[in-house]
């Protein structure tokens, strides 16, 4: 189970009728499904809806009351597939997972889905992780909604606004017969808001009814003749209806007057910000009261070309405010408009930025362009908008670009993967560099310094595919990293499965922390701790041998730097063909310090005997070469400036974060670097021998010191 | 930008409307941010206004730098206010920086305004991994965000919140909480910052002692020196009488202005060896400044003996196994690491040292003519190194663990024998040679080959590699040691050798070098 506890958001699930919900809005759509009355959900973690998954984990008591299944599914596909629950029963199911690489893992699934359609609302709940912040390739999922013809809600970034469509949207499905995404950015998912809660709806209809009563359909399933039946029942009969549920529940909005020369056709998610930028343009007041009229599409698919002829029809120009490319909706509206000959011009990408954030800065640019052409009395006398340029012109501004470092992230203080990269970066020395294909999770954080390894990362669990080609004879091999999410999430078939099948040479390092460790620390398969409701601890090992892998070595402890270096370097080396597999397993060090931290404290506080452990370096040993750093990054390795006329460079130090992993020992060691480094044990209420030991060891030391120190000169002594 | 309509004498377009208060807070992942964003927006919402936080942890938790930004204004009529989800630069009331180089980005990103900005920013500092890898000093100059802090923002408090939280047992978080609450920045009473504390459950009474000192401390008018460089600190005097006479010599033969680094050599290396060694210093010395003063030195502030000075005890003071025993022995350091670690009262402490010695170094420690005869023999010197090249871990406070260092240490009267020191006094003596020739034909140059010397440090392979970069250096510079510009080629030669450790710069301004010729 994931060392964090989610009990209090939990509670938040339970409130009724009337109550106000306060939080994060990845947890208000969380509180959504259970008001829509859900049978089941299902979800891969991953930045930015990992919560929906962590607090659900955790809710079984809310969910067993309701009667809705809940599984943390293997992979994005899985949950896809799991939709499949809603094909032929009236069972109202939702998944979610952080797009668009989810979509790009789940889209089998999603469009065999939408070929057949559903019966009960089918709902997708994707946190499109795209702009500042975002750990993935910039991509939109709004083409996946188009080339399967999955309608794609954008609500307005309000919880309130949220809460609503996804209701809505379970109506929309049913009503069209067609799966819906509701596609949530970053922040808004993690946007702390309100709204007034309903009731949990139990399901009318259950899982436990269906797998009862079974019922099948040979018109639902892909297969010609029914797939070509599919898609023109699309065409003809689902977005009909869609469009007509859209209209008819006005579930897009229109804001400001309703005659005006211009207006602002926007995506949902685009809606505050743009009021914001109205705002600065003395345009709209902070209340939303806006005197451009804007037509908000918390749809976004389809588009609903009645409305947007409606509010375009007597507009000279109109602005389409859409994030991320290519422009698919501009080139909607414009089709739409020239069909239905209407003349207002449509202006889009050619004032707004192609590619990136529309920030309330971006928006303010575009949008005073915009108006500057189509409508300059709306700008009045331009009162003086937000600019940072003349601060940022200042000389002593513009000195901080030399100077503010790159603070990108990296791993924990005491961080298992660590002495991983340690020794990799070690054997780079004696073997040189070798082609290492890198993967996604924490252990990506390998591709910046301090170690600076790896070449590609192409994929969830696809690290060991990425290096397919690799696969001849040479005089050096390749690496591939992969984490435990990845091995389970496909990399175990694509990956080791492949490697096997095709004689691969290389070497396959699997890091192995116990949890998805990037997205939260959620359980997996091999997860070593105990849950109740799912099944953990199964080998990492015995599934790479199971699948046909001979040379596998486990390595339980990757603190032991010379140890991963010389297998690293037998895998390298030996003469074995196939596949070298190296298993190198620790615990996730932040998921072991939640758990681990308040047992100590409070062994400690009830007087057990605990030992304590920590690093230290001697400031008067170390030469501040800085070596340790280039093979650590550890947050509590650090440096420090002495006070000392006489040394130039500042010296290592560690701060009492240390958790003690021994990286930094057995790296001095396995690298040979310096003598400065020692681990502190401290014993906190030691027992009598303890005591007794240590008093009778300082008496003979301190004898030592003190005849050693009558010979030394008194350099310390103030005169 | 259409010039009829700028000229068009119009009224504004809409009243100039209110604004919402914008927060920024810059903090690094496991910094406490989300928790003081939350505190903020609690304490809103507990005010009756509606307050709206985004953030992006996703990746940025894992200490990269990360931003929360919130915004908060009263409800009209009933109405709630559309919030951003961003700040926008040039409009951020509130700019919250946990840490000084945060700031310093705060201000990058165009979010502290002179017109409107208050900036509450914690003036401690956390290295990042740029600066930590550099081989030599890569600590990014935290003056020049105290400068442009100074022109950018309206309002500034600064001070170092982080040692007041760390003071209060509790993490930064609280002491930003007082220090925004001592600012005023935001219209409610302090005591609803603190109800907000209060309620925090856990660690409240520690995050209220921060609150409070942190919340004095802003309110305190006086402007506090930031965390800036170093002071050079004042050579130590010491009262030992037994080198009363030594630095009497010192005060007796030496330049004034080289004085203060020459006692603080002086003290070195006797502390490394014996009061023997501290008069072959001076001695030593002493032909530096004869040769700065024949070269004019009264006239350049003796730069060139007060860097003898410096690095001539750093070579004198070389770093062998007999030193690392005899300091890993010593009460002092015993001290230092029980503060270090907290110890307190009933703990009971004992400490591990990582060791990795190689026939080098135990040959090394032996005299001169037996060592040499070893290493004349390769056979034998790898079978010495089979025995002795492994890592061993050493209680330093367990009887046998602390005999053996002590032992090692008190080897201390054998080392002017050694090899080592055979090896490091001819190493010396060649530096020596070479800056005085320099400094009679170019002072600067003269200063600059000292200054080499910071090229060599660090142990076995570390040790070596600075070495032989101190060697190309040398040698590069003996291509142009008659060019005027000399002294300036051979400081970039020596930035280029400090800079990175793949040694890829130097190989570049050594290449640079070559085409001179």
């Amino acid at each position: 189970m994931a060392e964090r506890s989610f009990a209090r958001e939990v509670e938040d699930l339970r409130l009724g009728d009337g109550e106000t919900f306060r939080g994060e809005g990845i947890l208000a759509i969380t509180k959504a499904l259970l008001q829509s009355g859900v049978a089941y959900v299902g979800g891969y973690p991953g930045s930015p809806i990992s919560h929906l998954i962590d607090v659900l984990g955790d809710a079984k008591d809310v969910l067993d009351e309701l009667g809705v299944v809940f599984q943390s599914s293997a992979n994005e596909a899985a949950a896809a597939a799991m939709l499949s629950a809603s094909v032929m029963y009236p069972l109202r199911g939702a998944v979610a997972w952080k797009s668009t690489v989810g979509t790009n893992v789940a889209s089998d699934a999603l469009a065999n889905l939408a070929s057949g359609g559903v019966t009960g609302g089918a709902m997708i709940i994707v946190g499109e992780d795209y702009g500042e912040g975002s750990s993935i390739m910039q991509e939109r999922t709004h083409a996946f909604a188009m080339k399967s013809q999955i309608w794609l809600l954008d609500p307005r970034p309000d919880h309130e606004k949220i809460v609503d469509l996804i209701e809505k949207g379970f109506q929309l499905s049913e009503a069209s017969n067609t799966p819906v995404m509701l596609e949530v950015r970053v922040r808004a998912c993690h946007m702390h808001g309100s709204f007034v809660t309903k009731n949990n709806v139990k399901p009318s209809f259950t899982i436990k009814n269906a797998l009862e009563n079974p019922v099948r359909d040979l018109g639902r399933i892909v297969l010609p003749p029914a797939a070509y039946e599919h898609e023109r029942e699309k065409i003809g009969k689902r977005m009909p209806a869609a469009i007509d549920f859209i209209g008819k529940h006005a579930l897009n909005e229109r804001f400001g007057p309703e005659k005006a020369k211009v207006g602002i056709v926007l995506q949902g998610g685009m809606y505050n910000n743009v009021i914001r930028a109205l705002q600065y343009l003395g345009l709209s007041d902070a209340y939303g009261e806006t005197q451009v009229p804007l037509y908000v599409m918390n749809v976004t698919y389809p588009m609903i070309d009645a409305e947007v002829e409606a509010f375009c029809r007597d507009k000279e120009s109109v602005l389409v405010v859409e994030e991320g490319q290519p422009e698919y909706i501009e080139q909607a509206v414009n089709t739409a408009l020239r069909r239905r000959n209407v003349s207002a011009r449509v202006r889009g990408k050619d004032v707004l930025p192609m590619a990136g954030d529309y920030t309330s800065k971006v928006l303010l640019d575009g949008i005073r362009a915009f108006l500057e052409e189509a409508d300059p009395r709306l700008l009045g006398n331009r009162p003086p908008a937000p600019d940072a340029a003349p601060v940022l012109a200042l000389a002593e501004v513009a000195r901080l670009k030399e100077v503010v470092p790159e603070r990108p992230p990296g791993l924990c203080t005491g961080c298992p993967e660590r002495p991983i990269f340690a020794a990799m970066k070690l054997v780079e020395q004696e073997l040189g560099q070798h082609h290492i294909s890198a993967d996604i999770g924490c252990h990506l954080f390998s591709i910046l310094p301090p170690f600076n390894i790896g070449a590609t990362t192409m994929g969830f669990g696809l690290g060991p595919a990425s290096a397919a080609a690799f696969n001849v004879k040479a005089d050096k091999r390749s690496i591939a990293v992969m984490g435990d999410g990845g091995f389970w999430h496909n990399g175990l078939t694509s990956g080791i499965g492949n490697a096997v099948f095709n004689k691969h040479d290389g070497v396959f390092l699997i890091v192995d922390n116990f949890y998805t460790s990037a997205t939260g620390g959620q359980d997996i398969l091999s997860s070593r701790a105990s849950n109740p409701r799912r099944t953990t601890n199964n080998s990492i090992v015995a599934a790479v041998k199971g699948i046909g892998a001979n040379w596998v070595r486990q390595i339980d402890r990757t603190y032991d730097v010379g140890r991963m270096r010389d297998t690293l370097k037998e895998a390298l080396t030996t003469k074995e063909e196939g596949p070298k597999i190296i298993v190198a397993s620790s615990e996730c060090m932040l998921n072991r310090q939640r758990r681990v931290r308040p047992q100590i404290a409070k062994a400690i506080a009830g007087g057990a005997r605990t030992v304590k452990e920590r690093f230290g370096v001697d400031e008067d040993v170390c030469t501040g070469d800085h070596a340790c750093m280039r093979l650590s990054g550890c947050p509590s390795l650090s440096v420090k400036k002495l006070d000392d006329p006489l040394r130039d460079d500042p010296v290592a130090s560690i701060d009492n974060s240390c958790v003690g992993c021994g990286n930094c020992g057995e790296v001095a060691d396995a690298a040979v670097l310096c003598p400065s480094f020692f681990r502190a044990d401290i014993v906190h209420n030691p027992n009598a021998f303890d005591l007794f030991v240590a008093r009778l060891r300082m008496r003979a030391i301190g004898w030592l010191q003190r005849r050693r120190e009558r010979a030394r000169f008194d350099a310390e002594a103030a005169a | 930008m259409n010039e009829q309509a700028l000229r068009l004498p119009l009224a504004p377009a809409g009243a100039a409307t209110e604004r919402p208060i914008s927060i920024a807070i810059l903090a690094m992942g496991g910094q406490g941010g989300g928790v003081l964003s939350d505190w903020i927006v609690a304490l809103a919402e507990a005010q009756g206004w509606v307050a709206q936080s985004t953030s992006v942890p996703g990746v940025a938790q894992r200490t990269g730098a990360t931003v929360y930004y919130i915004e908060t204004m009263p409800p009209l009529n009933g109405r709630k206010p559309v919030l951003a989800m961003m700040p926008t630069p040039g409009d951020v009331d509130i700019v919250i920086a946990a840490e000084f180089m945060e700031a310093g980005r705060s201000i990058l990103r165009g979010m502290v305004s002179p017109d409107k900005t208050t900036l509450i920013a914690s003036d401690h500092r956390a290295f990042a991994v740029s600066e930590k890898i550099a081989p030599a000093d890569g600590i990014a100059d935290a003056g020049a965000v105290g400068a442009a802090i100074g022109v950018a923002a309206r309002r500034e408090i600064v001070f170092d919140m982080d040692r007041i939280a760390t003071a209060s047992g509790t993490v930064i978080s609280s002491a930003l909480f007082g220090a925004l609450s001592s600012s005023a920045a935001m219209p409610f009473p302090a005591d609803a910052f603190r109800a907000i504390v209060n309620a925090s459950g856990g660690g409240a009474a520690a995050s209220l002692k921060a609150f409070e000192a942190a919340f004095e401390r802003a309110a305190s008018p006086e402007r506090h020196e930031r965390g800036t460089a170093l002071e050079k600190a004042a050579a130590p005097a010491s009262g030992d009488a037994r080198l009363q006479p030594l630095l009497a010599r010192l005060d007796g033969e030496l330049p004034a202005d080289a004085l203060a680094m020459a006692r603080a050599g002086l003290l070195k290396v006797v502390d490394f060896q014996d009061l023997a060694y501290g008069a072959e210093y001076i001695d030593l010395l002493r032909r530096f400044a004869d040769a700065d003063g024949a070269a004019g030195g009264a006239t350049r502030q003796w730069r060139f003996s007060t860097e003898a000075a410096k690095y001539l005890a750093n070579a004198m003071v070389y770093d062998d196994i007999i030193r690392v025993a005899d300091l890993k022995t010593r009460a002092s350091r015993r001290v230092r690491v029980e503060k270090e670690v907290r110890l307190s009262g009933e703990q009971v402490l004992q400490t591990t040292e990582y060791f990795h010695p190689r026939a080098e170094e135990l040959v090394g420690a032996l005299p001169a003519d037996w060592a040499r005869r070893i290493v004349a023999r390769p056979a034998l010197l790898g079978w010495i190194d089979r025995r002795v090249n492994k890592g061993r871990r050493v209680k330093t406070y367990s009887i046998g663990g602390f005999l053996t260092l002590y032992a090692i240490g008190g080897l201390r009267g054998a080392r002017r024998r050694s090899l080592r020191h055979a090896t490091e006094t001819a190493h010396r003596d060649a530096w020596i040679e070479r800056a005085i020739n320099a400094v009679s034909r170019n002072y600067d140059l003269g200063v600059e080959i000292l200054k080499c010397r910071r090229l060599i440090k660090g142990y076995s392979d570390t040790h070596a590699r600075g070495l032989s970069k101190y060697d190309r250096v040398l040698r590069a510079i003996s291509q142009i040691e008659l060019r005027e510009d000399a002294a300036d080629w051979a400081r970039r030669l020596r930035e280029a050798a400090i800079k990175d450790a793949s040694g890829e710069a130097l190989d570049g301004a050594v290449k640079t070098i070559g085409t001179f010729a």
